[in-house]
């Protein structure tokens, strides 16, 4: 299954512009992610893997060079474009999970679906399925600000899980987890990956989330220094 | 989609409360004001109407050119002859001749030397003839203060103030010196029936009101009148019928030339009125254009600041693959849910201090001391049918300006800084 190519990214450099001159975050990097990989962009601050990840999420253009996701050309791609593969194909986790307060863990997990126009019947079908998944059946009509900081990444995992996207991107996701949160996210993340065989694509300085993962691609100033695979 | 809008628009009061507050306050002032406006302006309109103006007015084409003077030398004649007539032809009103004149009112002594003097301002109209709505038009049976009403020729009415003015009592004597449609002088005794107050400091300050009949008398204008008056049946002005009913009258009558001719005139072409009637027909424009543009600059401000509080609300939405437009366009459905409601919420709080108002009045008489206009010493509002969806156009349109302004902000944002906003 990890044979089949996900993201493919060949020459990729990405350009700010910086005062009169330009700022280089990513200085040629070639990479490919196979279907159901759990990839990890490993690196200090500034190094690049923030920018990768918006690249890949379709959030942000090359500069030059290409980059493929899911069979779709990103540069290529017009704003509706780009915001339909998001819609359909891609997951996002974030740091500070940012979940609708006023909304139920129910609604914020059903908000993606109602984007794709699924049907009540079976919208009500996969959210208790996602919920199912990250065990917060009995939070279901609970709001965000009652929630611990666990329980509210839960539900932004099931928020990005629950349209079964091919690919999900997190970006430092257990930064404001304590340990034992970290590693309850974590074990329920590597469990979905494989068994829904969704690809993974960290974006992580912290140890705790390196040690999950099967693949570490290393960064510094932008290049791919080291890509390491972790045979069990 | 839009159930989701709806509960967090309900459930966040930060999100609903401020521009619904904004909302009401707006179209509450708007319903209130122009209720208020209607209701002062139908008053003035329908004062003047009465007493001077009528809805429409016929006089001779000599007396309209020259009506400040009052120039009784050009009088209508065979007047009861032209009132069947305009009674046959526009039935939909009622037709009144009166005179109006002016003079001095002499208040003599037992030994008929003059004891007070003043200067009048006459109306003569029919107070004696059985079913005259004169009398009703007037108010003058809830004006009377003391005495009575005339009841036979030779009787006549003096307000109030000037009576206390002349130290003359019901019962006592008066004589009026003036000058008759002819041009010669004329002294003409009447007994004071009683006398009223009309609560407006124009008519109160001086007039003297008699039967017709009495003034024809007195003035030499046998069957003549300065003017007839015609009132709608219905008791209110309506302008188009008005207009349209003196050109039919206009384009049917004589030569312009003629100074006798007689001439009908709306009372929106009659002097100041014109710009009273119209004042009155753009008033609800006027209004809600003044309301839609301040409370488009309240709720843009309450749009801002909304948008920055949900800055990482929209920035997930749009990392999640919700488009650009459809954010936009779902926060003017949010919008409009709230101009909606502030608009219900805002029409009835304003029907409701209409309504107080309408009942209940609000005393200006204080402010018209030594007025020369006639103008209501107490403010009504009036509550029209429009008063009940005029509201809606500010309410509506505030705040989905507000939102088009302060939402174009969505399209400006970068996506590619999501990630690191959504960080911060």
């Amino acid at each position: 299954m990890e044979n089949s190519t996900i993201i493919r990214i060949e020459k990729l450099v990405k350009k700010f512009p910086m005062g009169k001159g330009e700022f280089t975050a990513l200085n040629g990097i070639d990479l490919t992610v196979g279907r159901g990989e759990f990839a990890g962009l490993i690196g200090p601050s500034g190094s690049g893997k923030t920018t990768l990840l918006n690249v890949v999420g379709s959030l942000d253009v090359p500069s030059s060079g290409s980059v493929t996701v899911l069979d779709h050309s990103i540069g290529e791609l017009s704003a509706k474009e780009a915001a339909l593969l998001r819609k359909q194909n891609l997951g996002f986790i974030f740091q500070s999970y940012n979940l609708f307060a006023v909304h139920t863990v129910y609604e914020n997990i059903e908000f993606p679906l109602l984007l794709l126009k699924y049907g009540p019947a079976e919208r009500k079908k996969m959210v208790l399925e996602a919920i199912e998944w990250l065990g917060l059946t009995d939070k279901i009509r609970s709001k965000p600000p009652q929630l611990s900081g666990g329980e509210c990444q839960r539900v932004a995992i099931a928020r990005a899980m629950v349209k079964k996207p091919s690919l999900v991107l997190a970006d430092e996701p257990t930064a404001n987890l304590d340990a034992a949160n970290s590693h309850n996210i974590l074990k329920t993340m590597e469990v979905l990956n494989r068994e829904l065989k969704t690809t993974f694509l960290f974006a992580t300085h912290d140890e705790k989330v390196i040690s999950y993962l099967r693949r570490k691609i290393f960064l510094a100033d932008g290049k791919v220094i080291n890509d390491e695979r972790v045979t069990s | 989609m839009i159930k989701f809008l709806l509960k967090g628009l309900l459930r966040d009061k930060s999100r609903s409360r401020m521009p619904v507050l904004v909302v009401t306050i707006g179209v509450a002032l708007t319903v209130l004001m122009h209720a208020y406006i209607t209701g002062f302006m139908g008053d003035l309109i329908e004062l003047n109407a009465r007493f001077s103006y009528g809805h429409l007015k016929v006089t001779t084409r000599g007396y309209a050119d020259n009506i400040q003077q009052m120039p009784n030398d050009l009088a209508l004649l065979n007047v009861n002859s032209l009132t069947a007539d305009l009674k046959k032809q526009f039935t939909g009103l009622e037709w009144s001749p009166r005179i109006q004149f002016g003079g001095l009112v002499d208040v003599p002594d037992t030994n008929g030397e003059t004891r007070s003097q003043g200067p009048a301002a006459g109306i003569g109209l029919d107070l004696l003839t059985p079913g005259s709505k004169e009398i009703k038009r007037l108010k003058l049976e809830k004006s009377l203060v003391r005495g009575h009403l005339p009841g036979k020729q030779g009787e006549v009415l003096l307000s109030e103030a000037f009576s206390r003015k002349l130290s003359v009592d019901p019962g006592g004597k008066i004589t009026f010196i003036g000058s008759t449609a002819a041009g010669s002088m004329t002294i003409y005794n009447f007994t004071l029936a009683g006398t009223v107050s009309m609560g407006h400091e124009a008519l109160d300050r001086g007039t003297i009101i008699a039967d017709i009949e009495d003034v024809r008398l007195a003035l030499d204008m046998d069957d003549a009148a300065s003017e007839i008056l015609g009132f709608f049946n219905g008791g209110f002005y309506i302008d188009d019928t008005a207009v349209s009913d003196a050109q039919i009258f206009n384009s049917a009558n004589g030569p312009k030339s003629d100074d006798f001719t007689p001439v009908m005139k709306s009372l929106s072409q009659q002097g100041a009125m014109g710009t009273y009637v119209n004042l009155t027909k753009s008033w609800s424009k006027y209004i809600s254009l003044i309301f839609i543009l301040a409370m488009s600059l309240v709720l843009w401000n309450a749009g801002l600041l909304g948008g920055l509080r949900r800055y990482g609300e929209v920035g997930i939405r749009l990392a999640m693959g919700e488009n650009k437009d459809h954010v936009y366009r779902t926060m003017i459905y949010e919008s409009m849910m709230i101009g909606i409601a502030g608009s219900v919420i805002g029409t009835a709080f304003g029907l409701l201090f209409a309504w107080l108002i309408q009942k209940y009045g609000i005393d200006i008489s204080g402010l018209m001391k030594g007025s020369s206009i006639m103008m209501p010493t107490e403010i009504k509002a009036k509550i029209s049918p429009v008063d009940f969806y005029l509201g809606f156009f500010p309410g509506l349109f505030s705040t989905m300006i507000g939102t088009l302004l302060s939402g174009i902000g969505i399209y400006k944002r970068q996506t590619a800084r999501l990630f690191k906003e959504l960080e911060v």
